[in-house]
């Protein structure tokens, strides 16, 4: 076993336990911090693919914003009940064979795919000599130009319809 | 890699621990002292002497308070989330001491130059405020239920300040590496990033004292209205945490201005050491912040938000067009 496969299987195996405690904990703060360790792991696994940007937007983006929100409203919410609910409901039986099904799919499609070479000039030694950010950078804001301002105007769309709901009147 | 690799980086990886231990041992040392330096300044501001007691002017004095901290008891709120309420001040130093792994001390030294120094930082200062919201939750207690709400919505509105803030340095520096950045700034100090962005750096320090929660921002621990806010139910060693983490994103705070703004190791007068003009300029900010809070009193927590999101984002904004029109023309 190589060091590489090590990482490998160390951050696989601690993704599967973790996602395992997410959704097994019974308080739900909990269950947020075990989520808030998976994301951690999962920006490792993108350090250890080379994609610095990707592990720094995934903390910033999901650990630093979006696992806030679900805090705020477990704390405003002050569930209760859902302590001492059972966590395992009647239908666990369905839910694990339309999981299992899933796996299987997965499994079956995975295993006949093959790695392309980098496209274009995109070489891992021209990432890394350029730096990860930089290449992130030129492509998104030059090749894919339109998709980007697409997705930017669709946030926004979101944002302002928030402000529109929450508010009572508008101007 | 295989066994032989692994052997080969060693000596890479031992250099890498012994700058580790030397940085954090130092920023202890640094957190003990600059609460003195703290105590003092306040004092002498405030026409009193500080500590004396304890060693000539009261140097000892932060170890004595250590010992202390230390050696007192424990006390855990009956009806608190127990691990929760561990492991939340943990999270609070574990976030602000990794922060110093990118921040470039002299010419050469930093524990990793990372290439996206930059968002690291910004990342592990969002981190922070876990510690912060999770110790209000645990406590199960309302004064620092309302500390940790107020604190966690001025963290994360001002970190918008600042991360856009610090955009217009990356588009000078071209780089978000943190020893680019000051790379970027030699050759004299009118180099300093300070000069081509004011206001960058008005924006800067206005939101790095809202993010370390420091006077006037210091809404979510203001002792004359909820006690100490998102700390009151911790003692001992574990509320030491809490200060420990404060004084350290103040120095990673002061030393992130240095780097971005101040030119980091460079200084107008050659051959000075680099390491002395940088904690030259992180102490001067330091004592800027012991300065702010002797002369400014508290804000309201509704002026301290339209602040946040009327003055200082539209104006990171708008210091981000200029900047992008500056560097294409």
């Amino acid at each position: 076993m190589t060091l590489v496969q090590g990482f490998f299987i160390y951050f696989a195996v601690a993704m599967t336990v973790l996602a395992l405690l997410v959704v097994t904990r019974k308080s739900p703060m909990h269950s947020v911090l075990w989520m808030l360790a998976f994301f951690f792991h999962t920006a490792g696994l993108y350090l250890f693919l080379n994609a610095e940007f990707l592990a720094a937007a995934q903390i910033i983006v999901y650990a630093g914003a979006i696992m806030v929100l679900f805090i705020f409203v477990i704390m405003l919410l002050n569930l209760k009940k859902e302590e001492t609910e059972r966590k395992l409901q009647k239908h666990w039986v369905a839910g694990l064979v339309v999981s299992l099904v899933l796996m299987a799919a997965m499994v079956k499609i995975l295993s006949g795919i093959t790695v392309l070479p980098p496209l274009g000039e995109y070489s891992i030694q021209f990432v890394q000599l350029q730096g990860n950010l930089m290449t992130i950078g030129k492509v998104l804001y030059t090749q894919y130009l339109l998709p980007f301002e697409i997705a930017s105007v669709v946030l926004l769309v979101a944002i302002i319809g928030a402000v529109v709901l929450a508010k009572k009147r508008i101007l | 890699m295989s066994l032989t690799g692994i052997i080969a980086t060693l000596p890479e990886t031992l250099v890498i621990f012994l700058k580790t231990f030397i940085a954090v041992n130092i920023l202890m040392l640094h957190i003990a002292y600059v609460v003195y330096f703290e105590r003092k300044v306040i004092g002498h501001m405030q026409a009193r002497l500080g500590p004396m007691r304890v060693g000539w002017h009261g140097l000892l004095q932060p170890i004595a308070d250590g010992v202390k901290l230390f050696f007192k008891e424990d006390i855990i709120p009956s009806s608190a989330d127990k691990p929760i309420f561990y492991i939340a001040p943990v999270i609070g130093v574990v976030a602000a001491i990794s922060s110093l792994a990118v921040i470039p001390m002299w010419d050469g030294f930093s524990i990793a130059d990372l290439n996206i120094g930059l968002l690291y930082i910004l990342a592990l200062s969002s981190i922070g405020s876990y510690a912060i919201i999770l110790s209000g939750w645990a406590s199960t207690s309302k004064y620092a239920f309302i500390g940790s709400l107020r604190s966690a919505a001025q963290v994360i509105s001002y970190e918008i300040a600042m991360g856009m803030s610090l955009v217009g340095i990356m588009l000078l520096a071209g780089s978000a590496s943190l020893s680019d950045i000051v790379t970027a700034q030699q050759g004299g100090v009118f180099n300093w990033f300070i000069f081509k962005q004011p206001l960058a750096f008005f924006v800067f320090v206005m939101a790095a004292i809202a993010e370390t929660n420091r006077a006037p921002f210091d809404l979510p621990e203001a002792e004359t209205e909820i006690v100490a806010g998102y700390f009151t139910e911790y003692s001992g060693i574990r509320f030491g945490l809490f200060f420990m983490a404060e004084y350290a994103g103040m120095f990673i705070m002061s030393a992130m201005a240095a780097v971005c703004f101040l030119g980091g190791w460079s200084g107008p007068i050659p051959g000075v050491p680099g390491i002395v003009w940088f904690l030259f300029k992180v102490y001067g900010f330091i004592f800027f912040y012991f300065w702010i809070r002797a002369t400014l009193p508290r804000y309201r927590y509704d002026q301290l938000m339209s602040l946040g999101w009327k003055l200082f984002i539209p104006l990171a904004l708008a210091n981000i067009v200029i900047t992008g029109l500056v560097k294409i023309l």
